[in-house]
């Protein structure tokens, strides 16, 4: 038994040495609609910086706020709002000087591609033919609070929120919607592009622009990693450059 | 907190309707299987608790491909009877049904193989019919272990997050129950709401434990 102990034992150090020896490892908090344009970044990034590992934890931006007051050892977050990272910064976990919009998105209302419904304006969800629609759920989810606040505006959302069925992201909005569980849902136009079981009815338009923010978690927070600090600031700083901007554009995404 | 009492009240609404169907089904099967030998037992055994060991989320997917709209069987409800089960709280049920049977599938197994034949035998003798056998002299003997199994089975299906998430969504008053409801107001930041769910759900689960603690059959022989 102590011999295996042993060995077990040995065998963890010699893991934590392989990790030490590696390259710093950055972990990055990035809202969901950012999956696919993020996992780019990262890859053409560990390219250019092959001391830099990027490391990706990908949810609503709610959720993610949450892991990082919680104490979760991440370097940098990237929000779908300026509410939740607002909320960051004003418990002070970022680093607000270097707080920067990096990318822009809009709120597009979508069907099943096989669907013979199609709304086309806002008012027709109300008809009996949409009985299931998809949304984030405005506590935690940011595309949520937008499809809600722009259906207060219409006078819609009374009507509409006892048809509504919560996602906890958005990407699980758009999975509802391609396997046809919901009759229509409230996702990002980037997203679309991810499905090809979906299409978009209405490009919903909101009162101010969907703004991306993105800023480095402050290195005091989890104990003073500097190397760490570093690095989260040039993948920050790659995420704004020409190269950066071109691949969220390839993704769908709009300049800040 | 209003909100929690609504979801307590679901939550013991779809562990409840998903202990009866189990009951009836892990019954009925335990039985099956404690007096008849056929090829293959126990690999269909092995099935049959595959829930219990098999990770939530893939019995949720599971589910979704097979009753969603997609699916076979979500097809043919929705042509059929216009059922439509993803979302719903009748969903949920089956979601923590499938999640739990193994759990009174096991206990009542095990209680009707450590019966004592004599007694069943004696009943043959003075010529009884199997059914009443069964419901008058072997699920009386059994009852305790059964009782047992359906106990843990109500608090499995109580606790249920995985499955239950996937199929039916987290819907304030129809789906959200007690454990999704705390991961949702952790989400949202809520803290106090999630420290007095936590703290009813920890109740809830006490209580059923303590409650099977005192049904366990092998109290029952230290009693005795």
């Amino acid at each position: 038994m102590i011999k295996v102990m042993v060995f077990l034992l040995g065998s963890l150090l010699s893991l934590s040495q392989t990790f030490a020896a590696n390259p710093v490892v950055v972990t990055v908090s990035a809202a969901s609609s950012l999956t696919n344009a993020f996992k780019e970044m990262g890859l053409v990034f560990e390219t250019k910086n092959n001391n830099i590992k990027i490391q990706f934890n990908f949810a609503s931006s709610g959720q993610l706020l949450q892991q990082i007051i919680k104490g979760a050892p991440v370097d940098v977050f990237a929000s779908a709002d300026q509410e939740t990272m607002d909320k960051a910064e004003q418990l002070g976990f970022i680093e607000k000087k270097q707080r920067k919009n990096f990318a822009s998105n809009t709120l597009v209302l979508i069907v099943p591609k096989g669907s013979k419904k199609a709304p086309t304006q806002l008012s027709d969800l109300t008809t009996s033919k949409y009985q299931r629609i998809a949304m984030g759920l405005p506590s935690s989810v940011p595309v949520g609070r937008y499809t809600q606040l722009v259906l207060e505006k219409s006078g819609l959302w009374q009507v509409l929120e006892s048809k509504m069925i919560g996602s906890q992201n958005v990407r699980q909005a758009l999975d509802y919607v391609a396997r046809g569980e919901v009759d229509a849902g409230f996702v990002y136009a980037t997203d679309v592009a991810v499905s090809d079981k979906v299409r978009i009815a209405i490009t919903v338009p909101t009162d101010k622009k969907i703004l991306y923010p993105i800023a480095p978690v402050l290195a005091e927070v989890h104990g003073d990693h500097h190397e760490q600090f570093i690095a989260a600031q040039k993948f920050i700083t790659f995420v704004n450059s020409q190269a950066g901007q071109t691949i969220l554009a390839k993704h769908g995404f709009g300049k800040p | 907190m209003h909100e929690a009492w609504v979801a307590l009240r679901l939550t013991l609404k779809i562990a409840g309707f998903a202990t009866l169907i189990n009951l009836v089904l892990g019954v009925g099967l335990a039985y099956f299987f404690s007096r008849k030998n056929f090829w293959g037992k126990e690999v269909l055994d092995a099935i049959l608790t595959l829930p219990m060991v098999m990770p939530p989320t893939v019995l949720g997917y599971y589910l979704l491909v097979v009753l969603g709209q997609q699916g076979f069987i979500g097809q043919f409800l929705k042509e059929y009877f216009g059922i439509h089960l993803i979302f719903t709280w009748q969903g949920a049920v089956i979601a923590a049904s499938i999640v739990s049977f193994p759990l009174i599938f096991k206990g009542a197994r095990a209680a009707f193989e450590s019966l004592e034949p004599q007694y069943e035998q004696a009943a043959k003798v003075l010529n009884v019919s199997n059914t009443a056998i069964f419901f008058r002299v072997t699920l009386p003997l059994a009852w305790r272990g059964i009782l047992a199994g359906a106990l843990l089975s109500f608090a499995r299906a109580a606790g249920e997050f995985g499955a239950t998430l996937m199929v039916a969504g987290s819907i304030q008053g129809k789906t959200q129950t007690l454990s999704i409801a705390v991961y949702e107001a952790v989400q949202a930041g809520q803290d106090d709401t999630a420290n007095f769910l936590v703290l009813l759900t920890s109740v809830v689960c006490m209580s059923v434990l303590l409650v099977s603690g005192r049904l366990m059959p092998g109290r029952l022989a230290r009693q005795g």
